[in-house]
C-alpha cells in the first residue's frame, strides 16, 4: 500500500475535557445581569454539576483536534452499504443556519410562522410525487421512528376494521429496525426467507400470509441490493388476506423516478432524508424518516399536520384517527430544510440521474472486484453490491481484517457482516456522488488488500496501523463498561 | 449537475465495463409493469441563487427576535450559543460522518460523544447516560417502556404537569403495547399531588418533571419516596436542562432514570427540531437502556479509546428482543450540548442558571406588582403561569400586533388554565424588553 490515498501526517493527541482546564476559567461571554439577585431557597438548590472551566481557546484546540480523529464524506470515499453516504451539499447547510429558521420557536402561532409552515407543506408535496403515495408526515426523526410510527398506522388500520392482528411478515434481508419496531406495537415478526435468487418469492408469500397477519415490511431494492421483482404479485396477496403493505425506504436512492412505491402496491412508505435527500449524518443523526401513506391511511397520520387554505398555512391537530404524536414538536426541521434545498437543487431530472449514476456506480465496482471478491448473486445490482468471504475462507483472512486494511488505504471500509444471509457479508454502496477516479483508487485498494490477504495477511491482521489507533479492543469494552469518566 | 461528477465518457466507458449500452439497461431488473414511465411532478432544478433567495423568503416570513421580543418557552428555549459552538460544530469531519461502527477512524465523534455522555451523567447526578435520543418527549417514552422491562409491571403514572405534548408522545408509543398510563393531578400550588399515588400498588414507574411544565420545582425527593414505597421507579423528566446549574440534580434526589430535553444546552430552536433527547441511569439499569452507548477501552498498544459498546441491547443485533428500535441518534446534537457543557464550565453554568431565575423573578415580581395574578404559589425556575388584566387571551393577541410574544397560551391543553399563560425569560431577555412588556400589558 506504499502508493496509496492513506497516509500518516502529524496527529495531535488531546485529553479528556476533565483533563483539561483550571477553575475559574472560562469559555462563555457572560450576558451582563440587569436585574437584583433574587437566591431560590437553599433547599431547592444544589452544589452545580462538576464541569471542568476551560477558556475559549482549550475548547476550540479540543474539538479541532478531535475532528481531525474523524473521518467524513468530505474527507473521502464512504462506501457504507445501506447508509448511502453521499455529498452533503454546502448550500443547504447555508440554508439551515438562516436565522428566520433556526430561531424560530416551534409553538409559534402559525400567522407568524408561515416560511416554516410553507417550507413543509411543499416538501410534503414533493415526497408524494416522489412516492406516488397521496398524504405525507415529517414528523419522524429517523428511519426506525418512520417505522414505528408506519407499524403505528398498521396498528390503528386494524384496530378501526374491528379486529387486530399478531403477525407481521419480513424478510430474512431487513434491517434490525424492521423487526424491533414491529415489535414495538405487538406484532411478532414471521422472517420470509429470500429465494436463491436473493429475493421473495411470491408463493413463500402466500404461504405466510393469514388472516392474523398484519402485514408485511419489505426492503426494496432489498438489503442485497436486488429489486424484489415480484413486489406487485406479493402486494396482491398480501391485501387479499387483509393485509398491508409497508415500504422500507431506506433503498430508495436506487430508483428516484425510476419507480414510485405508490404504483406497485406499497401503501405505506418511510424515506431516510439522510440517505436519498443528501442531508448529514452527523456521526449517527439526527436523520429524518418522514412517511407517505395513500389516501385512505391519511386519517391515521400523527398529528399536527401542515394544512394549507387560500395560500395560508396553519397546523392542526383535529383529526380524530390519528395515532397521535411521536415527536413533541414538528420534526427535523432543520433536516426537513436541507432535504428540500436537494430537492429543489437536483429537480426531476437531477434526481432521476441521481439513481441512474448511483446504480452505475455499484455495477462498475461490482464488476470491477468480481473476480477477486465472490459477488454474492451472479447477477447485476442496483444501488449496492454485496459480496460473500467465499474467495478468502482459505486464506483464514476475514471480513473484518479486510475492512480494517482498507482503512490504511485511506478508504473508509464498506459495511460488513450484514446482511446476515451472506456469510462474511462485504456492502459496498458508492452513491452517486463519486467519481470514476475515486472509484477506480478504492477498487484498486480492495484489490491490493485482497492480494495482501495472500501474500502478506500479517499487515491485515495488524490493521489499521495508520488511524488514530491501532484495532481497539470492542471485547473488553463490552465486559467491563465504562461509560463515563 | 454540480454533485454528480460524471461526464460523458466516464459513463460511455463505465457502462462499457459492465456490458451495458444505456443507463436504462441498469434497470433491467425492474419489471416493466413496476418502472414509471412519466417525469416527476416537482420544480425544474434551481441555481445555488435562485434556491437562495427563494428559501431566504420563506426564512424571512418567520417571526424572530430582536425584530419580536420572545417570551415563549414551554420546551423549546432562547439562549446564547457561543460562536465557538456553531464554528466547531459545522466542521464536516464531525457533520458528514456515520455512526462510528468503525471505531478506528471516528475517534473523534466517539471521544466527544464519550465526553458528553460523562458531561449528562454529571448534570443530571447519575452515573450513566446514552448517547442521545431523538427529543425530551421520546426519551420519556423510552424511560417508561425500560421501566416496564426491569419491573415487569404494565403500568405508569405520569404527573399532569409534564409538559402535554411529551404525555401525548407517551401515549402514543403506549397505545398499541395494552399497558395502561394513569395521571397525576397537580395542587393549587401549581406541584404534582403525589398522595395520590399511595394507594396504587403496581406501578412500573412514576413520571415528574421538575422544572414542571408551569415552571413549578417539584419535590423530587419526595416523588422517589413514593415511588420507591410501591416498588415503582422514578422517571424524573425534564425540558430546561440549563435548570441543574442551579437546582439539586435529579439524581442527587432518587430519580432512578431521568429523561429529558437538552435543547437548552447550544442548540437553536430550529422550529422545534433537531433536538436532543437525553437519557440517563442508575448503572444497574445500564443493560436495560435504549439506544447507543460509547464506552471506553484500549487499542493493541494499550492506548486510551472508545468505541460503540453492549450492543447486544440493540436492534442490528437483538433485532425484534432489542430494548429498543432506534438506531440513528441525535448524534451532532449531543456534541453541540458537550461543546456548550464545556464552554460554559462548572461555574459558567451556575451564573448563568441563575441570572435566567433572577430575570424570570424580575418578570414575575413586575407583572405581579401591576396587578397581574400569578396563578401558583411554588417557586419556579425560568417560567411561571400569569393571568393579565382582562384576559390573557385578549391581551396576547394583541400584544402579537406589538411584536411581542407573550409566552403561551394554557387553554388548549388545561382548560382549567384557559385565559392563562405560560411566560419565559432567559438570559436573552433584556429588563427594557420586560419593562415594556410589564408596560404593555396594563396599558
Amino acid at each position: 500500500m506504499s502508493e496509496s490515498l492513506g497516509t500518516t501526517g502529524l496527529i495531535l493527541n488531546e485529553p479528556l475535557l476533565w483533563e483539561r482546564g483550571k477553575k475559574g476559567r472560562s469559555g462563555f461571554s457572560m450576558p451582563a445581569a440587569d436585574v437584583p439577585r433574587n437566591p431560590l431557597p437553599a433547599e431547592l438548590t444544589g452544589d452545580g454539576p462538576d464541569f471542568p472551566d476551560l477558556s475559549e481557546i482549550e475548547v476550540v484546540r479540543h474539538y479541532t483536534r478531535l475532528s481531525t480523529w474523524n473521518f467524513g464524506v468530505d474527507t473521502g470515499l464512504y462506501p457504507l452499504g445501506s447508509c448511502t453516504m453521499k455529498y452533503n451539499p454546502k448550500i443547504n447547510e447555508k440554508l439551515a443556519n438562516l436565522r428566520g429558521f433556526t430561531a424560530a420557536h416551534p409553538l409559534l402561532p402559525s400567522v407568524l410562522s408561515q416560511g416554516a409552515l410553507q417550507l413543509m407543506f411543499n416538501l410534503e408535496r414533493f415526497l408524494a410525487a416522489i412516492t406516488a403515495l397521496d398524504a405525507v408526515t415529517l414528523q419522524p426523526a429517523a428511519g426506525a421512528q418512520g417505522e414505528l410510527t408506519g407499524m403505528l398506522i398498521v396498528h390503528a388500520y386494524h384496530r378501526h376494521r374491528g379486529k387486530q392482528r399478531t403477525k407481521i411478515l419480513i424478510p430474512d434481508t431487513a434491517h434490525g429496525t424492521n423487526p424491533a419496531s414491529a415489535a414495538l406495537c405487538g406484532y411478532a415478526p414471521v422472517p420470509v426467507p429470500s429465494g436463491p435468487d436473493g429475493i421473495i418469492a411470491p408463493e413463500t408469500v402466500a404461504g405466510l400470509m393469514d388472516d392474523a397477519t398484519a402485514g408485511i415490511m419489505i426492503t426494496n431494492p432489498n438489503t442485497l441490493g436486488l429489486f424484489e421483482a415480484n413486489i406487485r404479485e406479493i402486494a396482491r396477496i398480501v391485501h387479499d388476506r387483509g393485509g398491508l403493505v409497508y415500504g422500507d425506504g431506506a433503498n430508495m436512492n436506487a430508483v428516484l423516478s425510476i419507480v414510485r412505491p405508490g404504483e406497485i402496491g406499497v401503501d405505506i412508505l418511510h424515506l431516510n432524508l439522510h440517505k436519498t435527500f443528501s442531508t448529514p449524518h452527523g456521526g449517527g443523526g439526527p436523520g429524518a424518516g418522514p412517511v407517505a401513506v395513500r389516501k385512505d391511511l391519511a386519517r391515521f397520520l400523527p398529528v399536527p399536520r401542515v394544512v394549507e387554505r387560500n395560500g395560508a398555512y396553519e397546523l392542526r391537530e383535529d383529526f380524530p384517527g390519528s395515532v397521535g404524536r411521536v415527536l413533541a414538536f414538528h420534526g427535523h426541521f432543520g433536516v426537513l430544510l436541507r432535504a428540500y434545498a436537494y430537492i429543489l437543487s437536483m429537480g426531476p431530472d437531477g434526481l432521476k440521474q441521481a439513481s441512474r449514476l448511483a446504480v452505475l456506480n455499484a455495477n462498475y465496482i461490482r464488476e470491477r472486484l468480481k473476480d477477486v471478491l465472490h459477488p454474492a448473486f451472479d447477477r447485476p445490482c442496483m444501488h449496492e453490491c454485496v459480496f460473500s468471504d467465499q474467495n478468502q475462507q482459505q486464506t483464514g483472512i476475514t471480513t473484518l481484517e479486510m475492512a480494517k486494511r482498507l482503512m490504511d488505504g485511506g478508504y473508509h471500509p464498506p459495511t460488513i457482516y450484514f446482511p446476515l444471509v451472506v456469510h462474511g457479508a462485504i456492502m459496498i454502496e458508492p452513491t452517486e456522488t463519486e467519481t470514476k477516479e475515486d472509484l477506480d483508487g478504492f477498487i484498486e485498494a480492495f484489490r491490493s488488500v485482497v492480494r495482501e490477504a495472500g501474500d502478506n495477511p500479517g499487515a491485515l491482521r495488524e490493521a489499521p496501523v495508520r488511524c488514530k489507533v491501532k484495532r481497539l479492543d470492542e471485547t473488553a469494552a463490552a465486559r467491563n463498561p465504562c461509560l463515563a469518566g | 449537475m454540480r454533485y454528480l461528477p460524471h461526464t460523458g465518457e466516464d459513463i460511455a466507458a463505465m457502462l462499457g465495463a459492465v456490458g451495458l449500452r444505456e443507463l436504462d439497461d441498469l434497470f433491467e431488473a425492474v419489471p416493466v409493469d413496476c418502472r414509471f414511465g412519466g417525469a416527476l411532478n416537482l420544480p425544474e432544478a434551481m441555481s445555488e441563487w435562485a434556491l437562495e433567495g427563494h428559501v431566504g423568503r420563506l426564512a424571512g416570513r418567520m417571526a424572530v427576535s430582536p425584530e419580536y421580543s420572545m417570551f415563549l418557552g414551554a420546551g423549546s428555549y432562547d439562549h446564547c450559543i457561543p460562536t465557538t459552538v456553531s464554528s466547531l460544530l459545522s466542521r464536516s469531519e464531525f457533520v458528514t460522518s456515520y455512526t462510528p461502527y468503525q471505531p478506528e477512524m471516528l475517534q473523534g465523534t466517539l471521544q466527544g460523544i464519550y465526553e458528553y455522555q460523562t458531561l449528562t451523567a454529571r448534570l443530571l447526578g447519575m452515573e450513566v447516560a446514552t448517547a442521545s435520543h431523538y427529543d425530551g418527549a421520546t426519551a420519556l417514552a423510552e424511560a417508561l417502556l425500560m421501566a416496564v422491562r426491569i419491573t415487569g409491571r404494565k403500568k405508569a403514572a405520569l404527573s399532569r404537569a409534564i409538559h402535554p405534548h411529551y404525555r401525548q408522545v407517551v401515549r402514543t408509543y403506549f397505545a398499541p403495547t395494552g399497558y395502561e398510563l394513569l395521571e397525576i393531578p397537580y395542587l393549587e400550588t401549581g406541584l404534582t399531588d403525589f398522595d395520590r399515588l399511595e394507594e396504587i400498588r403496581d406501578l412500573a414507574a412514576v413520571a415528574v418533571q421538575s422544572p414542571n411544565f408551569f415552571g413549578c420545582i417539584e419535590n423530587v425527593t419526595a416523588a422517589a419516596e413514593v415511588a420507591h414505597s410501591g416498588g415503582a421507579l422514578l422517571v424524573s423528566g425534564f425540558t430546561e436542562a440549563l435548570a441543574f446549574g442551579l437546582l439539586k440534580s435529579p439524581g442527587s434526589q432518587g430519580a432512578d432514570i431521568v429523561a429529558g430535553e437538552g435543547q437548552s444546552l447550544g442548540i437553536p430552536r430550529s422550529f422545534g427540531g433537531p433536538a436532543l433527547g437525553m437519557l440517563a441511569s442508575r448503572k444497574k439499569h445500564m443493560r436495560s437502556l435504549p439506544g447507543r452507548l460509547v464506552g471506553r477501552t484500549k487499542d493493541r498498544d494499550g492506548r486510551r479509546g472508545f468505541v460503540l459498546t453492549l450492543a447486544t441491547r440493540e436492534q442490528h443485533i437483538r433485532r425484534e428482543k432489542a430494548t429498543s428500535n432506534i438506531c440513528s441518534n441525535n448524534s451532532l446534537c449531543a456534541l453541540a450540548a458537550a461543546m456548550y457543557m464545556a464552554s460554559l464550565g462548572g461555574t459558567g453554568i451556575r451564573e448563568l442558571a441563575a441570572l435566567n431565575h433572577d430575570k424570570a423573578e424580575y418578570l414575575k415580581n413586575a407583572l405581579r406588582d401591576a396587578g397581574c395574578p400569578i396563578r401558583f404559589s411554588s417557586p419556579t425556575f425560568n417560567e411561571f403561569v400569569v393571568g393579565f388584566p382582562g384576559g390573557f387571551d385578549a391581551r396576547y393577541r394583541r400584544l402579537l400586533d406589538r411584536k411581542i410574544v407573550a409566552g403561551l397560551p394554557l387553554g388548549a391543553h388545561y382548560p382549567e388554565l384557559a385565559d392563562h399563560g405560560l411566560i419565559c425569560v432567559t438570559e436573552t431577555c433584556s429588563r427594557e424588553e420586560m419593562d415594556r412588556l410589564v408596560r404593555e400589558v396594563v396599558s
